[in-house]
């Protein structure tokens, strides 16, 4: 329990993970795309028929390896423990709505991070407004906001996810006709690292995420409430490590126009992070700490997990998603009715009457 | 002395409570929390304000006594 110890951990897990992630785009993944959680799992939802954009459809194995990862870790160290029951729907809907920002924005919190440590000036907007989006949150959780109690689940409850993980896996090794993979140079989907190694640096993710409790919005929200700076050392981190490798292996292009995967839309990039910043904060968590949470038995963010990947199909479905060419008439609607739902999500969970005491 | 219970509350709820509850400078508090994250950052929280923090574990839960 010592706390200076726990900062250092943090940052030499977060220095890893940067370097992961670039070495995971040297090996192939897209650029600037090394680990995003919000477009792996569009990229899973496609390859399962749930959207129809033939052009990011692919199993990626972070995902399964993520959460296999923190399942281990937390098996081992006798920290899993399957929970659930706290609101459940409404962690579908702001996972949902959490996706329709990030594909807004085109990237999860860890990818903006990733595309800033390349260069990518068009994520400082994206920044700004994931922190007033956080803001927004913290504003709620002061005033007393909550999704309730969790409850002690039956053990395969709290397993299901990560057992589903193993399908997944089966899924993309076996690749059976019914699952489509983007083809090579036809997409984002099309280019991935080696199967082995995105799968052994979920594995590692996973596992250094779940020891050092790392999340992209509890920094910024920790620092809000509490002056506590330990996860924003782990997210700043990130952006050395990133930054840094990019600088030395020729990756780093500073600029606005022309950056992969992004387009330039200051205003819909900022809104896009509002959304994602201020649903995340009503989740407790980033999408990648969601998929490690759900590695831990908590069923409640399985079921995030599982919103979130139903806001990818249906962004790719009815248009919602931007693209280099900018975000789409359709995507912008998406953000404002996803703003006004999460808002009211928070004003119902925060000023509505006190759940009994047991 | 105040006692709080946070268990089923996850991060950072428990924190936000204890933080509320310290504003009123009692020299003890005690919380009961059930998952290892909440008790390292109400740990964690009740230490930068001056608690002395003792913690013992039953049955997956946590009960923290902090006093000054």
């Amino acid at each position: 329990m010592n706390g200076k110890k726990e900062k250092i951990s943090i940052i030499l897990a977060g220095l890893c993970i940067g370097v992961i992630s670039i070495a995971l785009v040297l090996l192939g993944n897209p650029a600037n795309m090394g680990f995003c959680i919000a477009c792996f799992l569009r990229d899973i939802s496609g390859a399962l028929g749930l959207h129809q954009a033939a052009a990011v459809q692919y199993i990626r194995p972070e995902i399964p390896g993520l959460v296999l990862g923190s399942f281990l870790v937390s098996f081992v160290t006798r920290e899993f423990s399957p929970r659930g029951g706290s609101s459940p729907m409404l962690r579908f809907v702001l996972g949902f709505f959490v996706m329709i920002g990030c594909l807004m924005f085109l990237g999860c919190p860890f990818r903006m991070i990733l595309r800033l440590a390349g260069g990518d000036g068009n994520a400082l907007f994206g920044l700004a407004g994931f922190a007033a989006g956080i803001l927004c949150g913290v504003f709620f959780l002061n005033r007393g906001y909550s999704l309730k109690r969790t409850y002690r689940q039956p053990v395969l409850d709290g397993s299901a996810m990560p057992i589903l993980q193993l399908a997944l896996l089966a899924l993309l090794i076996a690749a059976p006709v019914f699952i489509r993979f983007t083809e090579t140079g036809g997409g984002p989907g099309g280019s991935h690292a080696p199967l082995i190694a995105s799968l052994i640096a979920g594995l590692l993710v996973g596992a250094l995420a779940q020891r050092t409790r790392l999340c992209m919005v509890g920094g910024i929200r920790d620092v809000a409430l509490f002056r506590e700076w330990k996860l924003l050392m782990g997210f700043s981190a990130i952006l050395v490590s990133a930054l840094a490798v990019s600088l030395l292996t020729g990756k780093f292009s500073p600029g606005f126009q022309g950056q992969p995967v992004t387009h330039t839309d200051g205003l819909w990039n900022a809104l896009g992070m509002l959304l994602a910043g201020f649903g995340c904060v009503l989740l407790g968590g980033c999408p990648l700490r969601q998929l490690v949470l759900s590695g831990e038995g908590n069923a409640d963010s399985a079921v995030a997990v599982l919103g979130l990947a139903a806001g990818a199909a249906f962004a790719h479905n009815f248009g919602l998603a931007s693209s280099a060419d900018g975000p789409t008439a359709n995507g912008k609607i998406a953000v404002v009715i996803g703003i006004v739902a999460v808002a009211g999500i928070a004003i119902v969970n925060t000023f509505t009457k006190r759940e009994e005491k047991a | 002395m105040t006692q709080l219970d946070a268990r089923g509350l996850s991060c950072p709820e428990p924190v936000i409570l204890i933080r509320k509850a310290m504003a009123g400078k009692e020299p003890r508090y005690e919380m009961v929390v059930d998952n290892p994250v909440s008790r390292e950052n109400v740990t964690r929280y009740a230490e930068h304000q001056g608690y002395r923090v003792t913690v013992t574990e039953e049955q997956g839960e946590y009960k923290l006594v902090m006093t000054k």
